[in-house]
């Protein structure tokens, strides 16, 4: 009887704090979203929540911020960019180590790893003592450039991990009946780690559009990105227009992720 | 095209792409990095030691490298803390409620780190919400100080890093079997006792790899250091920001940059190094 008991609260306890330590992290996962889309509604000046009434106000007067629709165009333009090249070289890289068991191929995959674990802000700057050394002005394409650094390993990550599920025998059935490498890629290896690349693709991109670290160094006035643009609104005069670009990203981040999650499986692909 | 050997074809081949990108643009610039932090300059010369010199007499300076270390090591703390719960749910939730629970862990993750860090200011600031709700509730008399303290960075980054530390730990713990823990329950160790002595150990490779994820961006997160902890709370990228861009010290910091990737390096190592030694004294 009492050994019963003491296994209940054992049980109940252990489930208690799990419980209660999850729905805590959940509440302040979503929260912080919650009230900067409320807040980005607001009809006043300031940035009191909850908001004395609600308008569109701050979202119309985004239609007359030039400097960050040129901000937010600059971001665009180089996440294009940098995400295309991140797929042309993480994918054929991934094809090179990813069915690999050799040693030098995980010594390669720890090295095209790292950026993820250096500190981005250290790799910005040397990548501008780097142009500046050999001469090279910062543009849109050295901002590209370092942005795929960076980039990369995301693509690396999920395609590596669609390869691993890829049956070695389909592609040895494929060029034993006479098809080629080319064509046994472009028909079976491709289709069955599309899914892959396209998760790849779409941190690299989520990645590349947020990057503060490396655009720090990378930009001047006139290449200014989104992501920068904002953080020195923030730190100088916090203004409402903020809060409605805030809003705007994070509807895009919804409708880009449900995009992802429908083409790509992106959260199999995740974990 | 003749055939190649198809045993061991020309894969390797497909490495160079992304193996000269690295070499140009990734390891050369960390090798220039490096040599400008041990001459005075661009120009190349005058090798020294004399800006880690500098760096390392210097208390002020050398009490920023160890509060960033500090930051990264409570953050990734916190986030342990709530991470291991929020993993441990996800996976024993019902199909339905894990895609649900899983897109609000990986929403963070994929909004800006720009709108996440505003979201706090909202809600801690002097007139925030957390500050009112205290008030109304009689917690408190006067508004907490969150925004530009310490407390409040570490609270924004376990929240902003979360994801990285639970899609790892979610990873490995669904590859734990889980007759495992049913053996070590019907065998009659409770809740608390399987998941120290059966789970835990098991869950350390994913553990150690969220740790490592998140340690390393909490050190180099720019954005929610600056605008959570203000001017009057400097840590590593900031500092050397100000010194790279605004004094035009560049040599000065290259070496703290450098400081900055071996200390963050090291610890990384020693993660993986205390995950790969307990692993090892169990199991092997």
């Amino acid at each position: 009887m009492a050994r019963t008991r003491l296994l209940d609260l054992d049980r109940m306890s252990f489930r208690f704090v799990v419980g209660a330590l999850a729905a805590i992290a959940f509440f302040f996962l979503i929260f912080p979203t919650l009230i900067v889309l409320l807040t980005s509604f607001t009809s006043t000046a300031s940035l009191r929540f909850p908001p004395p009434g609600y308008s569109l106000r701050w979202y119309a007067a985004l239609l007359d911020a030039r400097q960050m629709q040129q901000a937010a165009l600059n971001s665009l333009k180089v996440a294009i960019a940098a995400t295309a090249l991140s797929i042309l070289l993480g994918t054929s890289g991934a094809l090179a180590i990813g069915r690999s068991t050799a040693r030098w191929a995980k010594i390669l995959d720890s090295i095209f790893m790292s950026p993820l674990l250096l500190p981005a802000l250290a790799f910005g700057f040397a990548a501008l003592l780097y142009f500046s050394l050999i001469g090279v002005p910062l543009s849109l394409a050295t901002l590209v450039l370092g942005h795929v650094a960076v980039c990369v390993p995301f693509v690396l990550r999920t395609t590596i991990a669609s390869l691993a599920q890829l049956d070695p025998a389909l592609l040895d059935a494929s060029l034993s009946l006479g098809a080629g490498r080319f064509f046994t890629f472009r028909r079976i290896t491709l289709p069955l780690i599309g899914r892959g690349i396209a998760a790849g693709a779409f941190l690299a991109f989520m990645a590349s559009f947020d990057n503060v670290p490396v655009s720090l160094f990378l930009t001047d006035a006139r290449t200014e990105v989104l992501p920068i643009h904002l953080w020195q609104i923030i730190d100088t005069d916090l203004d409402v227009r903020t809060a409605a670009a805030s809003g705007l990203l994070i509807l895009a981040t919804i409708a880009l992720m449900a995009a992802a999650e429908r083409f790509a499986g992106l959260s199999k692909q995740l974990h | 095209m003749t055939a190649a050997p198809a045993a061991d074809g020309p894969e390797w081949r497909l490495l160079l792409p992304l193996g000269a990108f690295f070499v140009l643009f990734f390891a050369a610039p960390l090798i220039v990095l490096l040599l400008v932090s041990l001459s005075d300059g661009l120009a190349l010369n005058a090798f020294s030691l004399t800006h880690y010199a500098r760096f390392l007499s210097d208390s002020f300076s050398l009490s920023i490298l160890v509060d960033t270390l500090a930051l990264g090591a409570k953050a990734t703390a916190v986030c342990l803390l709530f991470g291991l719960p929020v993993a441990w749910v996800c996976v024993h939730a019902s199909p339905r409620l894990r895609s649900l629970l899983l897109f609000l862990v990986i929403l963070p993750i994929l909004t800006s780190v720009v709108v996440r860090t505003f979201a706090w200011i909202v809600i801690l600031g002097q007139q925030g919400i957390l500050n009112k709700t205290f008030l109304s509730l009689g917690l408190i008399d006067a508004p907490l100080r969150l925004l530009f303290s310490e407390v409040g960075v570490v609270m924004v980054l376990a929240q902003v890093q979360m994801p990285l530390m639970v899609l790892p730990l979610i990873t490995t713990l669904q590859r734990i079997d889980p007759n495992l823990a049913d053996a070590s329950r019907a065998l009659g160790a409770g809740h608390w006792r399987t998941f120290r002595r059966v789970i835990l150990p098991l869950w350390l490779p994913g553990l150690v790899a969220g740790c490592i994820l998140v340690f390393a961006a909490c050190t180099t997160a720019f954005v929610t250091q600056t605008l959570i902890g203000g001017a009057r709370l400097v840590y590593m990228p900031l500092y050397i920001y100000q010194q790279a861009a605004g004094a035009n010290n560049w040599p000065f910091a290259a070496a703290m940059s450098v400081l900055l990737m071996i200390s963050v390096l090291l610890v990384v190592y020693l993660l993986n190094l205390c995950g790969r030694s307990r692993w090892a004294t169990r199991h092997g």
